[in-house]
């Protein structure tokens, strides 16, 4: 099923939680709502699941306007980060309540039955019925809330922080797992995380959301590779940032060149954007950019050094080989091998 | 999702902890229980026991003893009846929605807890009177409530309501919106959700509003006797037939009716709390 939303705005007491988003999820798209906290990413997932109501636009679901129905009649199926099983019914009752609450098509009960085993040994819990919610793990309870919302057959399927009560192996081993199932059922899946990671790793493509908008939607390489915007750029992955300054398409920090040209810049003030792992560390004084180390800390396989750059002493993060004789107050040039410039707006 | 271990392995103490307080926690409670309930109610049992069997059986078995028992215990069940009904819903209402006024009515709630209960049911039989306001409406329907048995389930709901609302209140409170919006997202109609989602989740809790207000309607006095009418065989209550045995000096009399009286509400409530174990533990 095609999802599209169409400039939707949302208001909380006049709040804007969303302002004018606009998105075309695919037919069997596994799709990453990522942002910070307050961002508007639940908002958004809430909105397609018919929880809250758009303040303007739409919500179609292929052809046919969603908004206009209601939650019980949109047919999704929705996870939240806090399960929230019924605790006083059976796993295989939980299970079975969509089917079991239905007026038309109601199946018989052998048929929901046989429907809840089914559907638990494809979350691979079999033979787990006739337990309770307080009687399994926290990822078990997490597999029962999808094998609730898959059963349905929803239309769409939409979870919100799937993974975030969970410790970071379980959570690891439930990622790949829910790949696997959407690859098996093909449903059309929203996630909301706030975990980089997860939604890289995870997602066919990845909707960037900062302070009620869409910052970028692309895949896991564009978002990585291309990011077009700051807030993107420094939000993915690690990255160091100094402002700089644009004349005739050289790149100046205070009265020195670094030996990148971007011709396209216009003048003025910009911040260049690189990722601190992506550099090659020069010799001389000449068309780099240099500082002398602040602090340095070994970091697993590499080693995170903070340089002091410039008469201003900004900071800038880099990582350099362990072998590198760096210690404090060794001078280091370096240049990016790749990196963007955005140009400071007024 | 506690566990009790006690069930599973026979009797035994639960394993305290190593922060201290065990025993003289558990000391101090069984001696206050035995000061406070346990010595006086061995006292109205020891009491009974001078009567002798057959004593005790003929007072057990006179018919307006039987049939002030049978008022008593008919009154509070009809009555926690219907406070389990209203006062969950005054539950809801309160917890659920935000109104001008909400902390008004909440307050108001506990006034039957406050009120000096003779005040209640001198009040309730003013209004419920013959002349009274309410009562003279009633009177022309054919609905006579006070100086009926009718009355003493009016004073008793009066007098229940809030140990319905504050048993059920907190545990409201506490139910995640998520599992209701998960229901709604499944299909399930607002019925259905509160029906087969919420009411499983509050029953205990519910249950012991119930317990609760059942047995402060037994045992309730000051505001039946003023709406009751005291007719004996009809609208006398048991307590009432205490006081009365104790006037006339018959203290055996008195002491055996109130033996019944807490052999039977011991046995209903300890059945409640057998109910409410279950279901704990099915729902923990």
């Amino acid at each position: 099923m095609e999802v599209r939303v169409a400039n939707v705005r949302k208001e909380f007491d006049r709040f804007p939680a969303l302002r004018d988003v606009s998105l075309d999820i695919r037919s069997g798209e596994l799709i990453a709502l990522l942002g910070p906290s307050g961002s508007g990413k639940t908002t958004l997932l809430r909105l397609i699941a018919g929880l809250e109501r758009p303040t303007r636009g739409a919500i179609y679901f292929g052809d046919e306007d969603a908004s206009l129905k209601t939650v019980q009649e949109r047919n999704v199926g929705f996870v939240f980060q806090h399960y929230a099983l019924f605790r006083h019914m059976t796993v295989a009752d939980n299970i079975g309540f969509g089917l079991k609450v239905r007026r038309r098509n109601r199946p018989p009960d052998s048929e929901i039955k046989r429907r809840a085993s089914e559907l638990l040994d494809l979350v691979q819990l079999t033979g787990l019925e006739k337990r309770y919610p307080a009687q399994l793990s926290g990822g078990q309870r997490q597999r029962v809330a999808l094998a609730r919302a898959l059963a349905i057959e929803p239309r769409v399927l939409l979870l919100d922080e799937p993974f975030g009560a969970l410790d970071a192996q379980v959570r690891r081993e439930l990622r790949r797992w829910l790949r696997e199932i959407h690859d098996k059922t093909g449903h059309t899946t929203v996630f909301v995380t706030h975990d980089q990671e997860e939604a890289l790793e995870l997602a066919d493509r990845v909707v960037v959301m900062s302070q009620g908008r869409i910052e970028q939607v692309g895949t896991a390489d564009d978002v990585y590779d291309t990011p077009n915007s700051p807030f993107v750029f420094s939000f993915i992955g690690e990255s160091s940032s100094l402002p700089v300054k644009v004349e005739k398409g050289e790149i100046w920090i205070a009265d020195r060149t670094i030996g990148i040209s971007a011709p396209e810049v216009p003048d003025g003030d910009a911040v260049l954007y690189f990722r601190p792992h992506d550099i090659e560390l020069l010799e001389g004084s000449g068309g780099c950019i240099a500082g002398t180390v602040a602090a340095s800390r070994r970091v697993a396989g590499t080693r995170h050094v903070e340089l002091e750059v410039g008469g201003d002493r900004q900071r800038v993060e880099l990582e350099i080989p362990t072998s590198h004789p760096a210690s404090e107050k060794t001078r280091i040039a370096f240049r990016p091998k790749k990196w963007k410039l955005f140009p400071v707006a007024g | 999702m506690s566990s009790s271990p006690a069930s599973a392995a026979g009797w035994r103490f639960r394993t305290p902890s190593v922060i201290p307080g065990f025993g003289l926690t558990l000391g101090f409670s069984l001696a206050y229980l035995t000061l406070i309930i346990l010595i006086p109610l061995s006292a109205l049992v020891w009491r009974t026991t001078s009567l002798g069997w057959t004593d005790f059986f003929e007072i057990a078995t006179d018919r307006r003893t039987l049939r002030a028992l049978e008022v008593s215990f008919g009154t509070a069940l009809i009555a926690a009846g219907v406070n389990v009904v209203f006062g969950t819903i005054v539950a809801w209402v309160l917890v659920r929605y935000r109104f001008p006024g909400r902390r008004i009515v909440d307050a108001m709630v506990d006034l039957p807890f406050a009120l000096p209960t003779a005040v209640a049911g001198i009040a309730l039989t003013t209004l419920y009177a013959p002349r009274g306001w309410i009562g003279s409406l009633l009177g022309p329907l054919g609905v006579k409530v006070a100086y009926t048995p009718l009355g003493i389930v009016i004073a008793l709901i009066f007098i229940g309501l809030p140990f319905v609302v504050r048993t059920v209140q907190p545990i409201m409170e506490e139910i995640d919106k998520g599992v209701e919006e998960v229901a709604a997202t499944l299909g399930a109609s607002r019925f259905q959700t509160i029906w087969r989602v919420l009411f499983p989740g509050l029953a205990p809790a519910i249950l012991t509003g119930f317990a609760l207000a059942f047995a402060r309607g037994v045992g309730e006095y000051g505001s039946v006797i003023f709406i009751a009418g005291n007719l004996p065989y009809v609208s006398e209550i048991a307590p009432l037939l205490i006081v009365i045995r104790l006037e006339e000096y018959d203290y055996a009399a008195a002491t055996a009716i109130a033996t019944i009286m807490l052999a039977l509400s011991f046995v209903m409530l300890l059945f409640i709390n057998l109910v409410q174990t279950w279901s704990r533990k099915r729902y923990g």
